[in-house]
């Protein structure tokens, strides 16, 4: 995989970098926080300690390009430009919600920012996001879309549908796997026949193997906006495999015992927020500016949770609203 | 006017929709070079072109979920399912994504798209390619379900499927591929949600879709020298339903009877006999008929798949028998 088509970061872009990976990182504690204090309901995954991923990818791309995420993606609507607000919201079931409570911290979707939905059906949205990639491909943009999924996710059938279906189109299409190690409560490598889910099955579909340091958010940004600067020229697919690793259980409340202590401390060692920190104090960022980012996105998010509470409950008025594209739900005359 | 067959029917009207709007492609297995595999699609590939008209790996899930991306960022794509039981290898992508994504967006996306498949017994096929799943369908809710029994109606619901906003899932009758209609010249658009009655009788109303509507027609045709005058209804569209025809036509003989292709259980006549009992209660004048496969999968042999689906004979039977008691 060639870098050099990708334009270095400079040192304003890579602050803006910290903003995003330290704004997910916030966003996620206060929903967390939120989900013991019972604001929010059912289910939510964090990404905490996966966000320089997120981060990274969503720099590489134009804002008409699209995502395609799954159930673990707060982090991948926020990335994108999404404001806090309506997302914390919409993790409340409130009518403020991004929509308007009708999805759920799993479904999130932003159309006006690219966010293509977020699926909770493992491996489902790969064959959708090689939909959008054909649609590109068939009306001439060069759109790009992009698709998250988890390691687990590589031994469903959609997932070798996809890829075949994404290589012999040459579709505009990124695969991105975010290798946390673990699918729920279970060692991806204790069910997988290759030690890399992703990048050891990309050569069975004709497609470079491609491995990143998933912590390490430049190296993201670079090997995506590589994968992007080709997709965008009409190369076709690729696939990203990211070492990763979320730093707390599988969903809600899960304390993720099941892991071994070493390997969690191995991996908060390697924790991406302040590691982009120290790179960027050694890359001539001053202390004061970090600083500034750091509490004005504190700021942010206390600002986002209070709008997000002051939503209404939504009412029945939206229940049978939106099955048709005629809005309504009506189903006989 | 011409004598067209269903199976022509069915490029008719995708090209007739392909020539007025660029944005409708169609994709499946088989579909393009080789014309499909019913050759309901032959001629397609060459006036349209490979760009529009795509030939696909046995992929059901990426066929369908590529289906989705594309109509939810502006095209309009019909996907072809090549047999009805199919579906099961890619239910997820029609009733988890297709069907709930744009509730759950709060109306962010729409989903235009049509997806076709060749449904039904009659073929000997056996029990995996010969179920009727109209009914798998028609319990999701965000899903439209079209189901015609002539060519004239192939085109004109074709072209509505295509046009509608909303995911179709159109149902070809694979026992009436080779059956013949009356089409006429030029463009032919019909209403999703319209029943049509073939047929107005005094004493009986007989509700049918798909293949047991010419079946229907026949029974109607026997009964009536028989005695018994009966109205027939293509019922034509599940989702959207057209209960006030259906009602109108029940409350006006005061004896309905369905005719399904469905095994027994949770077949539309079953929503239908519901809705009635609900709404027209007291204009009935005896009980309500089902008249369907029995709740069994498909057999193979001619002779055993003859007694499964309802025939002529069974209907004209059952009719009979329930208006005389
Ligand atoms: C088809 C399907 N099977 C099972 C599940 C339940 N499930 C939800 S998340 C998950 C683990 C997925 O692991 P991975 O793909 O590695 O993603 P991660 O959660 O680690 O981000 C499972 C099994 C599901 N949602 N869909």
């Amino acid at each position: 995989m060639s870098l050099d088509v990708v334009a270095p970061l400079l040192l304003d872009d890579k602050l803006d970098l910290y903003r995003s990976q330290f704004a997910l990182r916030q966003f996620e504690k206060r929903a967390y926080d939120l989900f013991l204090e019972n604001y929010v309901k059912g289910t939510s995954h964090l990404s905490i300690g996966q966000e320089a991923i997120a981060a990274g990818v969503a720099r590489a791309m134009r804002p008409d390009d699209w995502t395609f995420a799954t159930y673990r993606g707060h982090a991948h609507t926020l990335a994108r430009g999404v404001p806090m607000a309506p997302v914390f919201a919409e993790l409340m079931g409130r009518a403020n919600g991004l929509m308007a409570g009708k999805g759920g911290s799993m479904h999130l979707t932003s159309v006006e920012h690219g966010v293509m939905g977020s699926y909770a059906i493992i491996g489902a949205h790969l064959p959708i996001a090689c939909g959008a990639a054909w649609s590109a491909q068939y009306r001439g943009t060069d759109q790009v879309a992009v698709c998250f999924f988890g390691d687990g996710s590589t031994n469903i059938g959609a997932f070798h549908e996809a890829l075949n279906f994404a290589a012999i189109w040459k579709l505009p299409v990124i695969f991105f796997c975010e290798n946390n190690l673990w699918m729920e409560y279970t060692r991806t490598t204790e069910v997988t026949a290759v030690a890399n889910p992703a990048a050891d099955r990309a050569s069975a579909y004709g497609l470079e193997s491609i491995i990143v340091d998933g912590n390490d958010a430049d190296e993201v940004y670079a090997v995506t906006a590589a994968c992007v600067a080709r997709a965008r020229a009409g190369e076709g697919p690729s696939m990203i495999e990211a070492k990763t690793y979320r730093h707390g259980g599988h969903s809600r409340a899960d304390p993720g015992k099941y892991r071994p202590d070493e390997e969690v401390a191995e991996w908060l060692a390697k924790d991406p927020i302040p590691r982009y920190h120290q790179r960027l104090l050694a890359e001539g960022a001053s202390e004061a500016q970090l600083v500034e980012i750091e509490r004005a996105v504190n700021e942010a998010v206390d600002v986002a949770t209070e709008e997000a509470k002051a939503g209404a409950v939504p009412g029945e008025d939206l229940l049978m609203k939106d099955v048709w594209a005629n809005g309504g739900a009506e189903w006989r005359n | 006017m011409a004598q067209l067959t269903y199976r022509e029917a069915i490029a008719r009207g995708i090209a007739q929709e392909m020539r007025r709007d660029e944005s409708v492609v169609f994709l499946g297995e088989d579909i393009a070079a080789a014309g499909g595999v019913f050759k309901g699609t032959v001629g397609l590939l060459e006036e349209f072109g490979p760009v529009r008209v795509r030939d696909t790996p046995i992929s059901e899930q990426a066929i369908l979920g590529a289906a989705m991306g594309a109509a939810m960022t502006g095209l309009r794509p019909i996907a072809e399912i090549m047999f009805a039981d199919f579906f099961a290898v890619c239910w997820d992508i029609v009733v988890n994504e297709i069907a709930k994504s744009r509730y759950m967006t709060n109306g962010q996306m729409t989903f235009p798209l049509v997806i076709r498949s060749g449904n039904g017994g009659g073929l000997r096929f056996g029990a995996q390619h010969s179920q009727s799943v109209e009914n798998w369908a028609m319990m999701v809710p965000g899903l439209k379900v079209v189901v015609p029994s002539t060519p004239l109606d192939v085109i004109g619901l074709m072209a509505a499927s295509i046009r509608d906003n909303d995911p179709v899932i159109f149902l070809e009758e694979k026992a009436l591929y080779a059956t013949k209609g009356e089409v006429p010249d030029g463009d032919v658009v019909d209403t999703l949600g319209s029943a049509k009655v073939l047929r107005q009788g005094s004493n009986a109303t007989l509700i049918a879709l798909g293949n047991m509507v010419p079946r229907a027609q026949l029974a109607a045709e026997e009964l009536a020298s028989a005695g018994i005058d009966c109205t027939v209804v293509d019922v034509r569209s599940l989702v959207p339903l057209d209960t006030q025809t259906i009602l109108r036509e029940v409350s006006a003989t005061g004896r309905m009877f369905t005719v399904e292709e469905n095994p027994r259980l949770c077949g539309w006549g079953g929503e239908l006999a519901s809705i009635v009992a609900d709404e027209i209660f007291y204009d009935l004048d005896g009980p309500i008929v089902r008249i369907t496969t029995p709740h069994i999968p498909l057999p193979a042999a001619d002779a055993l798949e003859d007694l499964a689906i309802p025939s002529v004979t069974r209907i004209v039977e059952t009719v009979q028998k329930s208006m005389n008691s």
